[in-house]
């Protein structure tokens, strides 16, 4: 996408839902109706402020059948590049946003006989809007989410209220973990697993499920990689023959788009794939922080994701 | 298009379809050069010039009540051009909200959509459908969504699941088909329904449409042309039916190729539908005899050299082999070797 596909949207209500993270309601400028969605999608909001634009990805949570609002849960990044911090301390009730589209890259798979389903943190969100889809299906579902304390389980009243005791709640302050082995090792055939939160939490979900010979495509999960901060270096696009200064707290691509080049792009979270650049020389390595490329193509080093990966480098040169 | 309907034509037995002379200019030829060879040639399903197919999302042209009576006829023969598999209804839902905002937005003469939330009230003057159903509610129409508004379109409908990093046939309603079945495909991949195209494979076209397809995102759609020839404008080349249409081929002489033959062109649109995430493939069908294309010069030297020059591998796989050698004869005195400008315009 690029920004002139957006939809403008005007924030109708803010609530600091736990310590961190706060809840917004966006409604159209307009006010029409919003895109319907599915549940699990995203949306890039796009935030302008007086130095930089933010874009950044955040999962609705919203009912997919309610297209009056969209709604979203930000969680304030202690390592940030401003996107998080910028929700938190600059946007207001009234504050205008772009946003694209919905895009779903975490899918419910329409033909599982039941869906397990696993948060942790703020990881919530997506499956916030997913229950509202399987709520009246015949499908069985179970939700476990994981917090660090009373304090910072994000929407639990909206949980409680809707899904009653299809919420399994666990508290890190009260030594209660999931228990993966036992989770993983007792579900029915056809059942499909969906984890978002924490690497750490989606490795061991995936993990395990491996090692109880869960089939990969029954194995779901979602994380947006922040990009993260580096040192600063310079990449010359060949097309358009600049070069392009990368700070040390601005990812690749913001910087490429921060000259005026656009890259086409989906998720901006090193999932989708879709900003996948040509390296075409390179005098140094690059630090992939992405969930798409394989190994294999890592380390062969003829590719990069600018969304969230960066260059330890003398010198790189992309196909842009 | 304004249309006038031609409520009258037919697809098969005395095959009185025809195009008007309106119908002709805009007709969407697949061929921008004098050579063909597959591509992925995909393009967004932006609104083209006013009166072109592409002006809107769905084209209603002067074939559609007809067409819908064909499509009928089809339907009361074989049950089975419908098929929805049942984890497909949120999508059957999303069509058909898709195709009446569509149609009523775009040709509101002849279509209007009035919702009161979830209570809709459709109306389709050209076809005399007056219905009020409740929206997600499939008891409240007298057919399962999919079914009931393909029935009051013109053109194939498939609908495709995504999941499992793939996108899986399991929905439509198919009874304008270049020689294919919903019936033999359903439930299969993207790669598996395209298994039979020659060449393509080679070229890797399939992997690239589909890593395309799998990021289509909502609110663009994009499209492309396909083609092939038919005997007679007969929408229902269905395998089957095929023995009801495959003797026609052996009819065709460099005599009557003119009026017998006939490019059948699709207009491919592909949608993400919202609430299901699942993508619609739209396949509209459009035909003209040779006879009508060589009304325009430039189309008719254009479809004579494309012919001429089409890949063995291709003129098998179309159907062709039996009378392209006829149509090229047909349109030869056309052809006088002039240079055709670019690009698909008639002049």
């Amino acid at each position: 996408m690029n920004d002139a596909q957006t939809l403008a949207v005007q924030v109708a209500a803010i609530e600091q839902v736990t310590p961190l993270i706060k809840h917004f309601t966006l409604k159209s400028v307009d006010g029409g109706p919003l895109p319907a969605f599915s549940g699990g999608s995203h949306i890039i909001v796009v935030m302008r402020g007086n130095l930089r634009t933010h874009r950044n990805p955040y999962s609705l949570l919203s009912a997919p059948h309610r297209l009056d609002a969209y709604e979203i849960g930000v969680r304030r990044m202690e390592e940030s590049r401003g996107g998080s911090h910028f929700m938190h301390d600059q946007v207001k009730v009234g504050t205008r946003l772009e946003i694209a589209h919905p895009v779903n890259l975490f899918g419910l798979d329409k033909i599982a006989r039941k869906h397990l389903l696993i948060a942790g943190g703020i990881g919530i969100t997506p499956f916030l809007a997913q229950i509202e889809d399987l709520r009246g299906t015949s499908v069985p579902y179970e939700l476990h989410y994981a917090v660090r304390s009373a304090e910072h389980a994000a929407f639990l009243p909206r949980l409680r209220e809707r899904e009653g005791e299809r919420v399994h709640l666990y508290y890190d302050s009260e030594d209660q973990a999931i228990d993966f082995a036992g989770l993983l090792s007792e579900q029915p055939l056809g059942t499909h697993v969906y984890v978002c939160g924490p690497a750490g939490l989606i490795k061991r979900v995936v993990d395990t499920a491996h090692a109880y010979g869960w089939p990969g495509s029954h194995i779901h999960w979602e994380q947006f990689s922040a990009p993260p901060v580096g040192d600063a270096f310079d990449v010359f696009l060949s097309r358009t023959n600049i070069t392009v200064h990368v700070p040390h707290d601005r990812s690749l691509l913001e910087s490429i788009e921060g000259a005026g080049v656009e890259v086409p792009y989906l998720c901006r979270g090193g999932v989708c794939g879709f900003c996948q650049t040509a390296v075409l020389e390179l005098d140094g390595e690059l630090l992939h922080n992405d969930h798409f490329l394989s190994d294999a193509e890592k380390a062969r080093a003829k590719s990069i994701m600018p969304c969230v990966s960066r260059a330890r480098c003398k010198s790189l040169v992309l196909d842009l | 298009m304004s249309a006038v309907f031609k409520t009258d034509e037919t697809f098969r037995d005395d095959f009185t379809f025809r195009n008007s002379p309106e119908a002709i200019r805009r007709f969407p030829l697949p061929f921008p050069e004098d050579r063909y060879m597959y591509s992925v040639n995909m393009e967004p399903h932006g609104p083209g010039p006013a009166g072109s197919v592409t002006q809107f999302a769905f084209d209603v042209d002067e074939h559609y009540v007809a067409e819908c009576r064909e499509r009928a006829l089809v339907l009361a023969e074989d049950g089975l051009r419908f098929q929805a598999l049942p984890h497909m209804m949120s999508s059957q839902w999303d069509c058909l909200e898709l195709i009446m905002e569509s149609f009523a937005r775009d040709y509101p003469s002849h279509f209007s959509l009035n919702k009161h939330g979830n209570e809709w009230h459709w109306i389709n003057r050209p076809l005399n459908v007056d219905q009020k159903f409740v929206f997600g509610d499939a008891s409240t129409l007298p057919l399962q969504p999919l079914d009931y508004i393909g029935r009051q379109a013109q053109g194939d409908f498939v609908v495709m699941d995504q999941r499992e990093g793939d996108l899986w046939i399991e929905a439509g309603m198919v009874t304008a088909q270049a020689d294919w079945s919903l019936d033999f495909d359903i439930g299969m991949t993207f790669k598996e329904w395209h298994g039979p195209v020659p060449l393509a494979h080679e070229m890797n076209v399939f992997d690239r449409a589909l890593k395309y397809l799998l990021n289509l995102r909502l609110g663009q759609p994009v499209r492309r042309l396909n083609w092939t020839m038919t005997v007679h404008p007969r929408l229902d080349t269905s395998p089957e039916n095929y023995p009801h249409w495959g003797r026609d081929r052996s009819s065709v002489t460099a005599q009557n190729a003119g009026d017998l033959v006939h490019l059948r062109v699709e207009l491919q649109g592909l949608w993400r539908l919202p609430r299901s995430n699942a993508i619609l493939f739209g396949i509209r069908c459009y035909l003209i005899s040779v006879r009508e294309l060589a009304t325009i010069p430039k189309w008719a030297r254009r479809v004579h050299r494309v012919l001429a020059g089409l890949h063995p591998a291709l003129v098998e796989y179309k159907g062709l082999a039996r009378y392209r050698d006829a149509v090229v004869e047909w349109l030869a005195p056309y052809d006088d070797g002039s240079p055709t400008s670019s690009g698909t315009s008639p002049e």
